[in-house]
């Protein structure tokens, strides 16, 4: 302390008569030689420490870039309907491998365990957990032949017909040994799962093809696993016997079968421990997503197919997760897995980019060129030969154009590329690498850009906006327990009655409480119902409500009391369902509430209590306008009274709500908004007096609502201000929501 | 063997061409029906509704009306049987084949049509060629019947819905004075129009004899 002064001046007047002091002092007080042989700065008001925060800024800038490049090619409209968006995401990798490569410094490159430990499992995860399963399974026979055999057919043929060309003379390829190429055959054989996603997606093709690549995509990657270890070990080893052959096969089961097992373990343990977050809803979108990265993670340690696990923990859990969780979990998984997912394939594209520019090339041509066509050759050949042999086991024959999209679909991308660089061999790895990149270029450029017009121009089947019906719902279920019925009647137990069976059993164990015997045709109910009342709140009905007012004179003579206020208090059960309902969508409330009604839990927010009642007003006045135009009771059908009013007009036609003044425009509404109104509508006997008031003036019931609408106008734009709308995708995506 | 494959085989011709079933799979059918008929000549309702597996069925008595409805008989008849033959249970169970790959478009087109009556019938309970409010309301009860405490209303809810989509679907423009009736058979083929029918409503039926299965190839 005491030599700071000294210091302080020495700094300050550059005299060197102090040097001594601190040597004595050193020898004391070796902790203050640090502090005091140096010069004594001014207290730093702003420094510049990079170094510290150097990783995580780095990591965050890219991802921002990439986001930003995202967000860029949206905004130009012209470019993203023609061009893809994988497409440019990889040339802006180009540009900045470019620029980077220009300031000289070292650019970050696809590193195999970034992409396989991080960028991947989200990709993969979102797909599997949002698979649509129906389709899966009735085409698993398909899917697993393409992936399997035809994966093993392209791997062998372009293996061999590699080596084939290396023979070649004059092609400076003779190094490469046949287990070299069988190598490369392999990494280059597999159909990549994020590219095909990533072009598909674009297109929007009809299910069967989607699903059929997709599929293969996913379900492949077995086979890569083991074709790539086996014969990297055996590169080394230099030949293959036969045994080896032999334990290749079993490996192949072991790592399949073994990838599925893993997934279906962790992911009915992820259903069972949704089965008790209840009091911790904060918490549930995690355990999905902990418990699919473990799954994937432990099959990696083992070797064994980590995507196949991935997806087999995502398709075992998500049934009884989204019975268990609420719905705001629900959201945030699906929103979160979107999120990862999209910026893992930003990431992806860019960082190829940015690798193409960065890595060290061998540049072949022979080589290249050769396995650009081969790839081709080999896909289409492989398909059709395929195609050819299932045809004879399918119901639903593929056609021409069908082959032609699934050969034309077969697109190689990341996978393939961090499997090369995980090779270890640095003389043919470069040349490898090269020709991957080359054929991931090729195909998600050429292929990738020209699908989209050849689909138009062979027009092939598009997917089908599904219209999530309620009648098909029914009949669907109507149908499944018709066949299980004439399997039972028939005596022998096909396959629907073993998915009865198991339904029963294991949905006991899986699911909380009496929701386990819910049955599907009322989840799907509930579920629409939910979106259509989020779509009504959405949709603002600030826009319709002045034709609702100006109606409202006429009805004031007419009103007997105001309903609507006697209701609040006398409020019954039935009632309190509906408008629980509302309140479910307008301020997300769990399903749960709906199972666990107590009548406490509905009053204990006024001001919500006013705001339901409004909105299940109004949207039933809505309703029962529709209603009125399409369903009516005729007079003899008098036996079930509650359900609708029957009241009798001289012209001896009846009308529930007599409505013959009703504005015409309401005639054609898009249906998935009725059901809600209905069930409405059906418990509404409680004030028949209403009616017959009514039915005198022929003003309709909705009028009878306007006088409230008018007061409570004000409370509704407020609650609008509560609700939450969510973006407005929330309508396309719901398509995924409800499957 | 040679003799009573032969004598089967003429028994059954007017069968196989009526119902397009092989050889084979109309004798599989011909034992589980005396299984089920105890051996009897004809099976009644109890026959089938005593079949364990079909007690967890929802919709179980639609099913087993179906197979005495004389609709589904195709001789244009109308009203139930108290009792079916072979031929009529081989008949219903015509319903479920699959479609052969070497069928025309218009056979494809026939047989889809007469799976959607069948279905049709079976929601139709009165026979009046369409399927009003009421039969529709019955079949979503039926359909929710087995799981535990649905309240009648939700049912109804659901029914009605699915009524209005069928009919603001298939008359968009109906006006206030209008009163839609029922689904009639051509709007309920509307439901259906995205749906292939063909292959969707199928079940395999077995075409080797489970019992007699032994090496070698059997002289049929």
């Amino acid at each position: 302390m005491r030599n700071f002064p000294t210091l302080y001046r020495d700094a300050v007047s550059g005299n060197n008569e102090t040097w001594g002091s601190p040597a004595r002092a050193t020898q004391g007080d070796p902790h203050h030689q640090n502090s005091s042989t140096t010069h004594r700065k001014a207290f730093p008001v702003l420094s510049f420490n990079y170094d510290h925060v150097k990783t995580p800024f780095e990591i965050s800038l890219w991802i921002l870039l990439a986001l930003l490049m995202k967000l860029g090619f949206h905004i130009i409209p012209r470019v993203s309907s023609i061009v893809l968006e994988s497409c440019l995401l990889i040339v802006v990798g180009l540009l900045i491998g470019g620029i980077i490569k220009a300031i000289k410094q070292t650019a970050p490159v696809l590193d195999s365990k970034l992409f396989f430990l991080y960028l991947l499992p989200p990709i993969i995860l979102d797909a599997g957990y949002f698979l649509p399963i129906r389709p899966f399974t009735e085409n698993m026979g398909t899917i697993l032949v393409f992936a399997v055999v035809g994966t093993l057919w392209n791997a062998a043929f372009i293996g061999g017909m590699m080596y084939g060309v290396c023979q070649i003379e004059g092609a400076q390829l003779g190094h490469v040994d046949l287990l070299s190429c069988l190598l490369f055959g392999a990494i280059i054989s597999a159909v990549d799962p994020v590219a095909v996603l990533a072009v598909f997606e674009e297109i929007h093709i009809n299910e069967l093809l989607y699903i059929l690549v997709f599929g293969e995509s996913l379900l492949n990657d077995a086979v890569t696993v083991v074709l790539y270890h086996l014969f990297e070990e055996f590169s080394h080893a230099g030949i293959v016997t036969v045994g080896d052959a032999f334990l290749g096969v079993v490996c192949f089961f072991v790592v399949s079968l073994g990838g599925v097992m893993v997934g279906t373990i962790y992911g009915i343990l992820g259903a069972f421990t949704s089965r008790f977050t209840s009091h911790t809803r904060v918490i549930e979108p995690l355990f999905v997503f902990l418990y699919s990265y473990m799954a994937y993670l432990s099959a990696e340690v083992f070797h064994l197919s980590g995507i196949m696990s991935l997806i087999a923990c995502g398709v075992t859990m998500r049934p009884y997760v989204e019975a268990n969780i609420s719905h705001k979990s629900y959201t945030t998984i699906k929103y979160f897995l979107k999120m990862w997912s999209s910026v893992s394939e930003t990431l992806i594209f860019i960082f190829l980019g940015v690798s193409t520019v960065a890595g060290p090339h061998a540049w072949n041509w022979t080589f290249v060129i050769f396995t650009v066509i081969l790839c081709l050759v080999s896909r289409v050949l492989g398909v059709m030969g395929l195609t050819y042999i299932i045809n004879k086991f399918r119901i639903v024959k593929l056609t021409k154009k069908d082959q032609f999209i699934v050969a034309y679909g077969g697109l190689r991308g990341a996978i393939a590329f961090s499997l090369g660089f995980l090779l270890t061999n640095n003389e043919m790895k470069n040349m490898f690498l090269t020709a991957i990149i080359t054929v991931i270029f090729f195909t998600v450029f050429v292929q990738g850009m020209t699908i989209r017009p050849l689909v138009e121009l062979l027009a092939v089947k598009k997917k089908e906006e599904s219209k999530t019906s309620i009648n098909e719902e029914i009949h669907t279920q109507f149908l499944d327990h018709l066949l299980t019925g004439i399997e039972d009647i028939c005596g022998h137990y096909g396959h629907h009655h073993w998915k009865d069976k198991y339904d029963a059993y294991v949905k006991r164990w899986l699911i909380v409480g009496e929701r386990s015997t819910e049955p599907q045709l009322i989840s799907f109910y509930n579920k629409m119902e939910m979106k259509q009342a989020m779509m009504l709140v959405e949709s603002g009905s600030a826009a319709k409500l002045p034709t609702l007012m100006s109606a409202a004179t006429l009805q004031n003579i007419q009103q007997k009391g105001v309903p609507s206020r006697r209701a609040i208090p006398s409020i019954s059960k039935s009632r309190e369902e509906e408008i629980r309902k509302i309140l479910r969508a307008n301020l997300q409330k769990t399903r749960q509430k709906l199972y666990s009604y107590r009548r406490h839990d509905l009053v204990m927010d006024p001001f919500e209590d006013n705001v339901s009642e409004i909105r299940f007003r109004r949207q039933r006045a809505e309703m029962e306008k529709r209603m009125s135009h399409y369903l009516t009771v005729p007079a003899n059908r008098q036996e079930t009274p509650s359900v609708r009013k029957v009241c009798f007009e001289p012209e001896n036609k009846v009308y529930t709500y007599d409505d013959s003044e009703s504005p015409r425009g309401r005639a054609a509404q898009p249906s998935p908004r009725l059901p809600d109104a209905i069930s409405l509508l059906s418990k509404s006997p409680q004030r028949p007096n209403q009616t017959s008031a009514l039915r005198a003036k022929g003003s309709t019931e909705l009028r009878a609502k306007a006088p409230d609408e008018q007061e409570e106008q004000d409370q509704v734009k407020l609650s609008r201000c509560f609700s939450d709308p969510g973006p407005n995708e929330e309508e396309e995506e719901d398509g995924s929501f409800l499957s | 063997m040679g003799a009573s494959q032969t004598h089967s085989a003429y028994k059954y011709q007017d069968l196989m061409t009526k119902t397009g079933f092989s050889l084979e799979q109309i004798k599989n059918l011909h034992y589980r029906f005396r299984q089920l008929s105890e051996n009897n000549e004809t099976l009644s309702r109890e026959n089938l509704e005593n079949i364990k597996d079909l007690a967890d069925n929802p919709i179980k008595k639609q099913i087993v009306e179906a197979f005495f409805d004389k609709r589904n008989q195709h001789q244009n008849e109308m009203g139930s049987f108290e009792e079916i033959g072979f031929e009529q249970f081989v008949m219903v169970m015509s319903h479920f084949r699959p479609p052969t790959p070497k069928m025309t478009e218009e056979e494809k087109l026939a047989m889809r049509k007469d799976k959607l009556h069948f279905l049709f019938n079976m929601h139709d309970s009165d026979n009046d060629g369409k399927i009003t409010l009421e039969e529709y309301r019955k079949v979503v009860e039926e359909l929710l019947s087995m799981s535990g405490d649905i309240e009648k209303d939700t049912a109804r809810g659901i029914a009605d819905a699915a009524m209005l989509e069928v009919a603001s679907t298939n008359v968009p423009n109906m006006g206030p004075d209008d009163y839609y009736e029922g689904i009639t058979f051509e709007h309920f083929e509307q439901m259906f129009k995205e749906v292939e029918m063909e292959s969707r409503m199928h079940v395999r039926f077995l075409d080797v004899d489970t019992r007699t299965i032994h090496c070698g190839s059997s002289t049929s």
